[in-house]
């Protein structure tokens, strides 16, 4: 029997066929593939956690090392103080978008292999095309940078991508977040730091990386990282 | 056998989808800033293209032409989130370097235009040759307009495992070279393919038209 490809009845069925063939298969795939994909998503937050204080580590042995170091997790509020909650299962996209009051806060405490301490906070805000996120991780003061971590998820390669590379990152290091007990945070400067003359709390602006900068800057300051900042003052040394 | 080899060497420089065919110009211009990211999207195109073709010469026969392009599309799309799929659970790092090309992908016309010009009317063997074929050709002329690109405007040539490597010796730079800003913005990429389309042409005396 020879099917009229070209019917009304022989169209719909294809499509509605075709549709439920391909939806079910994806549907399956991406059900089953959930654990892995889940489990490197995990693997790489600690990954990133551990390499804002500087250590590096593998797929392997992320999980380990990150029991290791990260001795303590914190979840603290707007008012600086503690709250329950795991800092780790924290969804920063949501606490991002929440009201202030409402906005719970993670941090974690890492102990490095000198004995000193580190407090690494989470970073949460908006470049040019997406997210930008980040840790920072500060001195036992809660002043002085110790290290910074930032990724993105489509800013410009060449241009705003570079926020991910260690010269960009690198520039935080000593760079501090206070001027007395005023919260400045740390500023990004087109044209460089030195010559506004800001060597305190100022870094180098990526050039043709504009708004993904300020986008950075605003991370730093009112946009997230400002919420910590009772916190901060409370343990500020 | 002969016909066969050229459905998939005739794409590289006398059919080439990108200088003749002028399709993919978009993608060509967005990920070449890189020469990573173009390897990268090639190996992404190459495995998509070939197996849309593949499927949609298989079913040829079977479409209703009046949804067919819809039906390209939907094989288009599930073969690449397939693809992203599993790169997310076993390749997480590649994954995450080819995530922005994903919808690339998808909207590139050059797999539609082969599906709608060869797959739709030959068989599934023939089919996959010509899919291997342009992206051959498409990966070729990436690569070659990624190199440009990043040579001249950064400095270096990023391939994949190996990382950023400098081509422009620190003497250069001490002397006052720079880098030339303009070939990281997208418009160089469109120098560069009429640059590549002129030295083509110029070559090639088939290609010249009246």
């Amino acid at each position: 029997m020879k099917i009229n490809t070209n019917s009304n009845l022989y169209t719909f069925m294809y499509a509605s066929v075709m549709v439920i063939i391909v939806a079910a298969g994806l549907a399956f795939t991406a059900y089953e593939l959930q654990p892995l994909q889940d489990k490197n998503v995990k693997v790489e937050k600690m990954q990133n956690i551990l390499q804002s204080v500087g250590i590096q580590s593998t797929v392997e042995d992320a999980e380990e090392k990150f029991k290791k170091y990260i001795t303590k997790q914190i979840v603290v509020n707007v008012k600086g103080e503690e709250i329950k909650g795991t800092a780790f299962s924290l969804n920063l996209k949501l606490e991002f978008k929440n009201k202030p009051e409402d906005k719970k806060l993670p941090l974690y405490i890492a102990t490095l292999e000198d004995g000193s301490k580190k407090a690494i906070i989470p970073l949460r805000g908006k470049g040019l095309w997406g997210p930008v996120w980040g840790y920072l991780a500060l001195e036992e003061d809660f002043n002085t940078v110790f290290g910074a971590v930032f990724d993105h998820k489509a800013e410009t390669p060449g241009l705003g991508a570079e926020i991910n590379k260690d010269a960009f990152e690198g520039q935080f290091k000593g760079k501090t977040l206070f001027e007395g007990k005023k919260f400045v945070s740390i500023t990004a400067y087109k044209g460089g730091f030195e010559k506004a003359g800001d060597t305190e709390h100022g870094i180098d602006a990526i050039a043709g990386g504009t708004i993904t900068s300020k986008g950075l800057e605003d991370m730093l300051k009112a946009d997230w990282l400002f919420y910590y900042e009772a916190y901060l003052v409370k343990n500020l040394k | 056998m002969a016909k066969n080899m050229k459905l998939v060497t005739s794409p590289l420089n006398l059919n080439n989808p990108i200088l003749v065919q002028v399709l993919g110009i978009c993608s060509a211009l967005a990920i070449t800033v890189k020469v990573e990211y173009a390897i990268i999207m090639s190996v992404s195109v190459l495995f998509v293209m070939a197996f849309a073709n593949v499927i949609m010469s298989l079913l040829r026969n079977t479409i209703p032409s009046r949804i067919r392009i819809i039906v390209q599309l939907v094989i288009i799309a599930a073969l690449v989130i397939l693809v992203d799929q599993v790169l997310k659970a076993y390749l997480y790092d590649v994954s995450k370097q080819l995530s922005v090309f994903v919808g690339l992908i998808i909207t590139n016309c050059i797999i539609m235009g082969r599906l709608e010009a060869f797959a739709l009317g030959n068989k599934p063997f023939e089919s996959f040759l010509d899919g291997v074929g342009n992206a051959g050709g498409y990966a070729l002329i990436l690569i070659i307009i990624a190199f440009v690109r990043e040579v001249f405007g950064s400095g270096t040539v990023t391939l994949p495992g190996l990382g950023e490597l400098p081509v422009i010796p620190q003497a250069f730079y001490d002397f006052g070279y720079q880098n030339n800003g303009l070939m990281i913005l997208p418009p160089a990429a469109l120098i560069v393919v009429g640059v590549i389309i002129w030295v083509q042409r110029s070559m090639t005396r088939e290609l010249i038209e009246d």
